[in-house]
């Protein structure tokens, strides 16, 4: 009964009813991100705003529970957010998904992405979740330029 | 169900399938057509090689040195057997299959290699399929590359068979080489050798098999077959990783150039060139895999007494049972034949609405039983297949009905997770 500590009803609710998936106009930049061993991939636009403000995360992408709903709840996270505050919750994230389990990750930060901590167990899933959040810090990198 | 094969015993020279996993769980290994477990035979001759005959081969002049090199030359002895190879100097120790197959592509379009088949240059064509593990791809892109000859490929039809409609354009008096997979290491499907290889035989072309599928799970003769090239690895054989198996006809042999230069591979060397030694050893450049060899040779022994037809009926079999059991299990599709003609007892499917890794992911920490989710080095075939991946269960002669009732079990669940 391991596995059911990675797969929290919360994600399982977000990859039935994934939030803001689909490309949208306009945008600043775009990235398409793979995973070369399992062929999970995303393709993610951002569209950032006066004052730092994200404006628009949109993606599209196919691939595992895990690495579909990280992009969702990744979307949720930006609605309304700054670059700045979004790209401490992304270090944040990748923190707890580089720890093997070992932390439980700062819900005050991570909000819903906390939910994700089950998965860090499993190093062969980390990049799953890891998928959507390192191509919004690439596009988020390429959208200052 | 009952096979009439006593995999139960057999069970029991595999030791790794009597462990748990973590949890309690009971292991069900249905992982064989990525690696297969080793038998305690295996481990046995390689540790009783290692522990006390081990020198290097070929070279040293003591009693080790040729004790080491008897053993290791007694292993081609027995592959050499076990795939019905006219001569023993026509099995090349490699790597793996993957090396194989690199060997046999670089002897083509080389500026050291006049003999007119291996010429290559544009103009020229390669054809493989598109049901090709990636190692009888990319060697023959890189090929392609690299002397301007045209790839191509034939096409897989909606049922997972290798589509021979356009044999006749596709494989025409331009063609240098056709390389194509023996038994699909996805869909399980058994290719048609003799029809291609007797099209092979009229344009005048050479033909390569990757047998990496084949070899363990059916007896194989190269003889038999017909073909020019077989490639093999030793892992899914039941024997040890890090030792693979090229068989070509020695002729073909003896006209190809070295693949790596190095120790051992040499007849006499000056500064400024070198001559060859002849095959098998033009091909085994270095310390050779020696204790893996070893291993090899103890594997094929183990498999021939058991037999490769009783093996393959005991896999035909449980294939039946498998395919009859996944049909049960709603939004099931399985990716390759569904009947029994020219199949192995490789199947892969998807399951409407679960990706593959949460498939893969839920079986093993849930019911310890281990496929293989993904594309399984099959990337054009999954896209053919409009699909990125698929979950695979392959089977092999340790593996007993029980197995799959407890994957089709585990499927039962996954469905409930995702509902």
């Amino acid at each position: 009964m391991i596995a059911e500590s990675m797969y929290q009803e919360l994600i399982l609710e977000h990859y039935k009813h994934p939030q803001g998936r689909g490309l949208r106009d306009p945008y600043d930049a775009e990235v398409h991100h793979v995973n070369p061993t399992c062929g999970d991939e995303i393709t993610m636009r951002v569209k950032l705003g006066d004052g730092g403000k994200v404006e628009d995360v949109s993606y599209d992408g196919q691939g595992c529970s895990i690495s579909q709903a990280a992009a969702s709840v990744l979307y949720e996270l930006t609605e309304g957010s700054t670059v700045d505050e979004t790209l401490a919750v992304v270090e944040e994230f990748t923190r707890l998904m580089q720890s093997r389990g070992q932390i439980e990750g700062d819900e005050e930060v991570l909000g819903d992405a906390v939910a994700f901590a089950g998965v860090s167990k499993y190093p062969a899933r980390v990049k799953c979740a890891l998928l959507a959040w390192m191509a919004y810090k690439d596009a988020v990198m390429r959208s200052s330029k | 169900m009952t096979t009439g094969f006593d995999a139960e015993r057999i069970r029991k020279d595999f030791p790794v399938l009597s462990r748990e996993l973590p949890g309690g769980r009971p292991l069900v290994y249905l992982d064989s057509a990525n690696s297969a477990q080793k038998p305690t035979r295996v481990v046995e001759a390689m540790r009783e090689h290692m522990a006390m005959h081990y020198s290097n081969v070929g070279r040293a002049m003591h009693a080790l040195g040729a004790e080491s090199t008897e053993a290791y030359e007694a292993a081609r002895d027995k592959i050499a057997a076990f795939v019905g190879a006219p001569s023993r100097e026509e099995i090349v120790f490699t790597k793996n299959a993957s090396e194989a197959l690199n060997l046999v592509a670089y002897s083509f379009g080389n500026r050291t290699n006049d003999d007119p088949r291996f010429r290559m240059g544009p103009g020229d064509e390669i054809v493989i399929s598109e049901m090709e593990h990636h190692s009888n791809i990319v060697p023959w892109q890189m090929l392609a590359q690299r002397t301007g000859a045209t790839l191509r490929w034939f096409g897989v039809t909606d049922e997972g068979r290798l589509d021979l409609g356009n044999l006749e354009e596709l494989v025409n008096e331009r063609t240098k080489i056709v390389s194509i997979v023996h038994q699909s290491n996805v869909l399980g499907t058994v290719n048609p050798v003799e029809r291609v290889l007797a099209r092979v035989r009229q344009v005048g072309a050479l033909m390569m098999l990757d047998a990496s599928q084949s070899v363990p799970h059916q007896a194989v003769d190269v003889a038999a077959l017909g073909v020019d090239f077989l490639a093999f690895t030793g892992h899914k054989v039941v024997g040890p990783s890090g030792v693979g198996v090229l068989w070509g006809r020695g002729e073909l042999l003896d006209a190809m150039p070295p693949f790596l230069g190095g120790g051992e591979m040499i007849e006499a060397v000056w500064m400024d060139r070198s001559t060859y030694a002849p095959a098998p050893h033009k091909f085994e450049a270095g310390t050779p895999p020696i204790v893996e060899a070893v291993g090899l040779g103890a594997a094929v022994d183990y498999l021939s007494e058991i037999g490769l037809d009783a093996v393959a009926r005991h896999e035909r079999e449980l294939t039946a049972y498998a395919l009859e059991a996944l049909a049960d299990v709603p939004g099931l599709k399985v990716v390759g034949p569904r009947d029994l003609d020219m199949r192995g007892g490789t199947v892969s499917f998807t399951l409407e609405g679960i990706h593959p890794h949460d498939v893969g992911q839920i079986l093993d920490d849930e019911f310890g039983v281990a496929v293989r989710v993904g594309h399984h080095c099959a990337r054009p075939l999954h896209l053919r297949f409009g699909i990125p991946a698929t979950t695979r269960a392959s089977f092999y002669l340790y593996t007993v009905p029980a197995e799959i009732d407890a994957l089709v079990r585990g499927l039962h669940h996954v469905r409930k997770v995702f509902a």
